[in-house]
């Protein structure tokens, strides 16, 4: 059967920390650093990039157009 | 079969959402998890894909969102508190063949706009607004806004929004469906990723109908403002969805007959 699977790209230093795509993700890919950007916000980084199936959810609720999404069909 | 890399996925030919190409590099200057930069990207979304980019007129009102031609990259106006329908009016009758959108807050259209905002969709002006809800003056620091829940409390009203002296909330989608210039009147919400998807189709729907010159399309963004209600942004939707959306409730108000 093909399978998706998906990569997210996040812009970190446009990031503001709002934790919008993290609980709008439904395989929980997303979470918010420990580490601040330049700005001192906790951006967000892809903790689980495996689990990512791109379905673009995160970047659709992201406020600032930070997030982009990359995804493949394999086999 | 071999391993697919983190790599391996990002390429151009593999991409699956990007932000607009209309919205601008600039850092908005919105609140973190605020819902206008998420209804701008839609918006931009929107004027790109239907191709309007060259013969778009945006009208800025005075709010939160006052410096939105910062960050989508069409023509813009910026008009006096309240009185940006009075100016969509007049650029929609001077120049036809234009978009002409108006984007508004609730202080804005509700409050000092109120004239405005009634008589524009009474004359039946062939024109888009767009009115953001949040239940409270954002800009000028959480002050009671008309559409303040009756209990809420900001920054005039501590005790909550007493009815008996304040008067009730005003719903503006659902007086303005009652007007026969109207066209499309419904109520939309950006905090999920459905609901988004609900609120593009819904511009793509005004789109098309000012096109047809159907008459004025009125949509209502139910939006948060985690700095004004003094919450997290992820907290502020979920009180959104507990408080606002039962008095707000989401969906079409009126659709014209096909």
């Amino acid at each position: 059967m093909a399978k998706i699977k998906g990569a997210v790209v996040v812009d970190r230093e446009k990031c503001k920390g709002c934790e919008v795509c993290v609980v709008t993700c439904p395989t929980q890919t997303l979470a918010l650093a420990t580490e601040v950007n330049s700005k001192g916000y906790h951006f967000s980084y892809a903790a689980n990039p495996e689990t990512c199936i791109g379905c673009s959810n995160c970047a659709v609720v992201c406020p600032d157009g930070v997030i982009t999404v990359y995804k493949v069909k394999i086999g | 079969m071999a391993e697919v890399t983190f790599n391996d996925i990002i390429k151009p030919e593999n991409l699956a959402y990007r932000k607009s190409a209309l919205m601008t590099d600039n850092v908005m200057h919105y609140c973190p998890g605020c819902g206008h930069g998420t209804a701008h990207q839609v918006l931009a979304e929107v004027l790109e894909e239907e191709n309007l980019q060259e013969r778009t007129v945006g009208i800025t009102p005075v709010g939160c969102s006052v410096l939105m031609y910062n960050y989508i990259d069409v023509d813009f106006q910026e008009a006096a508190h309240g009185r940006a329908p009075a100016l969509a009016t007049a650029v929609k009758r001077l120049m036809p063949d234009k978009f002409v959108f108006t984007y508004q807050g609730d202080g804005d259209l509700a409050a000092i706009g109120t004239a405005e905002t009634i008589h524009t969709c009474n004359r039946g002006e062939n024109i888009l607004i767009i009115f953001i809800n949040n239940g409270i003056y954002g800009m000028t620091g959480g002050q009671m806004a008309p559409t303040t829940l009756p209990g809420m409390k900001s920054s005039t009203s501590p005790y909550g929004r007493d009815v008996s002296m304040m008067g009730s909330p005003i719903k503006m989608a659902d007086i303005v469906a009652l007007l026969p210039g109207t066209c499309y009147v419904t109520r939309q919400s950006v905090n999920t990723a459905g609901g988004v998807r609900k609120f593009k189709k819904a511009l793509k729907k005004a789109v098309q109908y000012q096109n047809e010159k159907r008459g004025t399309c009125f949509i209502e963004v139910v939006s948060n403002c985690p700095s004004g209600w003094k919450m997290t942004p992820v907290e502020s939707n979920k009180w959104m969805e507990e408080n606002m959306f039962p008095f707000y409730p989401l969906g079409d108000i009126k659709v014209p007959a096909e």
